[in-house]
């Protein structure tokens, strides 16, 4: 046994655990996020990804006293004062339908959008594809990064407007 | 739930640490960076460390750089890092062309280079890469560093040349000049280890090929190379028939097993197809021509 410390979503926790404990059975049963989803234990369905100091990992195949003393942000960690404009981007595009891989999905999204503001599909197509979805088919989602994208860009462009043209002004 | 069998964690801050700690707990206890292959083993048991010695804070090992006339590489360096490396890209294609088809982008944000090369899978892509570019690795341990060839590195399947309290450090590749390389790999879906690849190097002296390189992984080739077809090619001036020959040559030289990734003629076919297609697009580039 031994004691970790793990900032999530911007808290501190801490607990107690088995040095083989996941980190995916520490977010859903030590903490009890189970937005978090444990799926196929093998480090290939993605459904477990969450970032590690703002690195998308598959939780399953990191251990909790690996992420020790280290920041982890899970799909908890999405909504602000709002959604996420990846999460909404899944409800306007109609993003998931069981819901399965939706967590890892956004989570991959959102790192992605946070490097890449304007991706085209190749690159969304890429940066998902350690995430499996049984259901959609992908074209969904692929449409529904797009939208958290455009939105995004949209709500860059507003903000630069009402700022003032300079500091000489 | 997979659920590895249990064992103690330790971290490690530094390489000499790291050191000790191997000295301390002896055979039975394995490093640990990405971890994307050796917590898979261990939660199906097929591998069972007594511990875990965690070196994914020894920064020091995280580099790629050019040192002299190579390239350094270390061991900590994530598969990210070596597809996105601007200096491996100017040099070595065939970096980028491989990583782009090592499993899938998040696994890419762990895993690392040195695991990759220590857990000696025989479908491992990066052997073959370092196969094909003659690289060595330095390998530490409490007693000083010693550098083996990656030609001589892979003992068998899961088996290298490090020993128990070593620690390899480094990959270094010679850096060449007027030279082409390339990665060709096929497999069953994204992510999805080599059906078969083989990635080259080639370096021209006007037509002639005066230094090549060919690395080949997943089907059994032993040194994850083909020496033969390179030596075939060595000091001839560049002719379609004989990168044919040599492509032949590798096919006939692997030993592929029959598994549910395809029947042995299929892989040799495969073989001297990638083989052909690596050392064209070599070629190709090697005279400037856009591949």
């Amino acid at each position: 046994m031994m004691k970790v410390q793990i900032e999530v979503n911007g808290k501190e926790t801490s607990a107690e655990v088995d040095d083989r404990l996941l980190l995916v059975h520490y977010l859903r049963n030590t903490l009890g996020l189970t937005g978090t989803h444990w799926g196929c234990d093998t480090s290939n369905c993605g459904a477990c990804a969450v970032w590690l100091d703002g690195i998308p990992v598959k939780s399953c195949t990191t251990l909790a006293a690996m992420a020790d003393g280290a920041s982890v942000r899970t799909v908890e960690g999405l909504e602000g004062d709002a959604l996420d404009p990846v999460q909404q981007g899944f409800i306007e595009e109609h993003g998931l339908q069981c819901g399965f891989c939706t967590p890892g999905m956004m989570m991959t999204a959102r790192a992605l959008l946070d490097q890449v503001p304007d991706p085209d599909e190749a690159t969304i197509r890429e940066a998902i594809s350690g995430n499996l979805c049984r259901c959609t088919g992908y074209e969904n989602i692929v449409r529904a990064i797009r939208w958290a994208a455009r939105h995004e860009a949209a709500a860059r462009e507003q903000q630069s407007a009402h700022e003032p043209q300079g500091a000489a002004l | 739930m997979q659920v590895p069998a249990p064992f103690t964690y330790e971290r490690a801050g530094s390489v000499d640490e790291a050191l000790s700690l191997l000295g301390r707990y002896g055979p039975e206890a394995r490093l640990v960076a990405g971890g994307h292959s050796l917590i898979p083993m261990m939660k199906l048991r097929l591998a069972r460390p007594e511990a875990l010695i965690d070196i994914n804070g020894l920064a020091e090992l995280d580099y790629i750089r050019v040192d002299g006339d190579h390239l350094a590489i270390g061991a900590l360096t994530r598969h990210a890092s070596v597809l996105d490396s601007p200096v491996l890209r100017e040099h070595y294609r065939i970096f980028a062309e491989a990583e782009r088809v090592i499993a899938d982008p998040l696994v890419r944000n762990r895993g690392t280079v040195g695991g990759s090369l220590c857990q000696a899978d025989p479908s491992e892509d990066l052997s073959a890469v370092f196969a094909a570019l003659r690289g060595e690795v330095v390998v530490r341990s409490a007693s000083g560093t010693r550098r083996v060839a990656l030609r001589e590195f892979h003992v068998g399947p899961y088996e290298t040349a490090v020993g128990d309290g070593e620690i390899l450090v480094e990959v270094r590749v010679p850096i060449r000049t007027s030279v082409g390389s390339a990665y060709e790999k096929v497999e069953r879906r994204a992510g999805d280890w080599s059906i078969a690849a083989v990635g080259a190097f080639v370096v021209l002296d006007g037509d002639v090929i005066s230094d090549v390189g060919i690395g080949i992984t997943a089907v059994g080739a032993e040194h994850f190379t083909c020496q033969a077809a390179e030596e075939l090619l060595l000091g001839s001036s560049v002719q379609d028939a004989l990168v044919e020959t040599a492509a032949a040559t590798c096919a006939a030289a692997c030993n592929p097993s029959v598994d549910q990734r395809g029947p042995e003629d299929y892989k040799r076919h495969l073989v001297s197809v990638l083989a052909s297609r690596a050392l064209h697009r070599s070629i190709s580039a090697a005279r400037g021509e856009v591949a």
